[in-house]
């Protein structure tokens, strides 16, 4: 039985890997439209506004561990990270990206370091990319510094984190600026669907890189997940018909 | 010359072992044995990658460390905004650090009476932050979500917490609560959980793919 569990997770991963690949390829093009995610438009233009203003953006890549599968929503922040560091390359100041995870907080260095060098920024600031604490509730009271002493603007809240976003979040607040918020817990989603200007609901968080236009293959990735979403709908009804016929 | 159209060599080189090495612990996954039952060999390498990524994150921590203090360090010779709170973290630093040498054994003692008891300060400030949150919340985003969301959170919290001289609530703790932690919230919170595990499916495969480099530079 594990060994055919084995096999569809194995399909499932080359048929996702198939169709990311040729619908980049197909729409390589014409880019798919997408419905419209408010966060998103907002954080564009709040994008904007950090270049005229000469204010500063902040990256929260929360606090889960690289070697955990919480990984996954920090890795979708530092690519949104390297998207808004290029968009933000007019500025006068890189953004900063906080995070509490020691792996994390490297491969945001290196994701601004990187960012610099392609945009031929002057300088790229070394401690702009920081680790703020190892437990949640000292990582929020490490980056609640940032987000008020650093002439931050525009934030984004983008990784894992649990109910001390919230702690972020009313941080933001009180300095009146903007802030987008995704987790992958559902415990902080609901505190950032609370408390935060622009919250990210679900897998939304998974699709920032396409909505920022970071590549043909985030788009498909986009339509890969919906198709993938149907047919575990079809799944679980099939499933659930089957049992209900005495088959299961 | 361009550097985006000439990738580094350092940059090829890193992308290509990170490739490689996600393709390695994957497959270790799905061929765990081979057809004589023994432990295959993807498996052995995979074992081994993940030793090694672990005994690197605790290196990082050392450099993650260093991180914090040289952020801190900057902020007290700029003369910046809570300074002092800086100063304050790292004599506590060197505080802990020195304890831990002297005493190994004792170290516990640090996190019982200090960290704890902050982080549970910590976490009472949060229940006041959700409160205002939530009161604002209908100011900020008038519509019929917002209004089920604050519905729901106070149908839950009276039907949970014990009010004076009346108890628990019958009808609200014996009916309302269980059917809308355990049917309604868990249903929900089931379907974020497969919307965030696909996200994660294609997260990793765009990282195989080399599309996302948080590694070495990136496009």
């Amino acid at each position: 039985m594990s060994n055919w569990l084995g096999l569809a997770g194995l399909g499932i991963v080359i048929l996702s890997a198939v169709l990311m690949l040729a619908l980049a390829y197909l729409r390589r093009k014409s880019p798919p439209v997408f419905r419209d995610i408010p966060a998103f438009t907002r954080l564009r233009q709040a994008v904007g506004l950090v270049v005229e203003d000469g204010s500063r953006l902040h990256v929260s890549l929360g606090h889960g561990s690289l070697t955990t599968p919480q990984s996954a929503s920090a890795l979708a922040g530092l690519a949104l990270l390297r998207r808004l560091a290029d968009l933000t390359s007019a500025g006068d100041q890189p953004p900063i990206a906080t995070s509490g995870d020691a792996p994390v907080a490297i491969l945001s260095q290196d994701t601004l370091q990187a960012a610099s060098k392609y945009t031929d920024r002057a300088a790229s600031d070394l401690v702009a990319g920081r680790l703020t604490g190892l437990t949640p509730f000292s990582y929020a009271a490490g980056a609640i510094p940032a987000i008020r002493d650093e002439k931050v603007s525009a934030n984004v809240l983008m990784g894992n984190f649990g109910v001390e976003v919230g702690l972020l979040t009313d941080a933001v607040e009180r300095e009146n600026s903007f802030v987008v918020a995704g987790s992958d817990n559902p415990t902080a989603q609901a505190v950032i669907y609370a408390s935060a200007q622009e919250p990210l609901i679900g897998e939304e968080l998974f699709a920032a890189g396409a909505y920022v236009e970071s590549g043909p293959l985030h788009s498909a990735s986009v339509t890969v997940q919906d198709i993938l979403r149907w047919l575990l709908i079809a799944a679980i009804l099939v499933g659930a018909a089957l049992t209900l016929a005495g088959f299961l | 010359m361009n550097p985006r159209r000439f990738p580094s060599l350092n940059a090829v080189v890193s992308t290509a072992f990170a490739i490689a090495s996600g393709l390695i612990v994957l497959a270790g996954y799905f061929f765990v044995q081979t057809a004589n039952g023994q432990v295959s060999l993807l498996t052995d390498l995979r074992l081994t990658l993940l030793s090694w990524a672990i005994i690197l994150a605790g290196f990082a921590v050392f450099i993650g460390i260093i991180n914090l203090i040289q952020v801190h360090v900057k902020k007290i010779q700029r003369k910046q905004k809570g300074a002092f709170y800086s100063l304050l973290l790292i004599l506590s630093l060197v505080v802990t650090f020195l304890f831990g040498l002297i005493k190994p054994g004792q170290m516990g003692i640090v996190f019982t009476t200090v960290q704890l008891p902050v982080e549970a300060s910590l976490m009472a400030m949060l229940a006041v932050t959700l409160t205002y949150a939530s009161i604002r919340l209908l100011r900020r985003r008038l519509n019929l979500l917002s209004v089920i969301f604050l519905v729901t959170a106070v149908l839950i919290l009276f039907a949970t917490a014990p009010l004076p001289f009346l108890g628990t609530i019958p009808v609200l703790g014996d009916w309302v609560r269980p059917f809308l932690a355990q049917v309604m919230a868990a249903a929900g919170a089931r379907g974020i959980l497969l919307g965030v595990a696909l996200g994660t499916l294609t997260t990793g495969i765009r990282l195989l793919f080399g599309a996302d480099r948080p590694y070495g530079g990136n496009k």
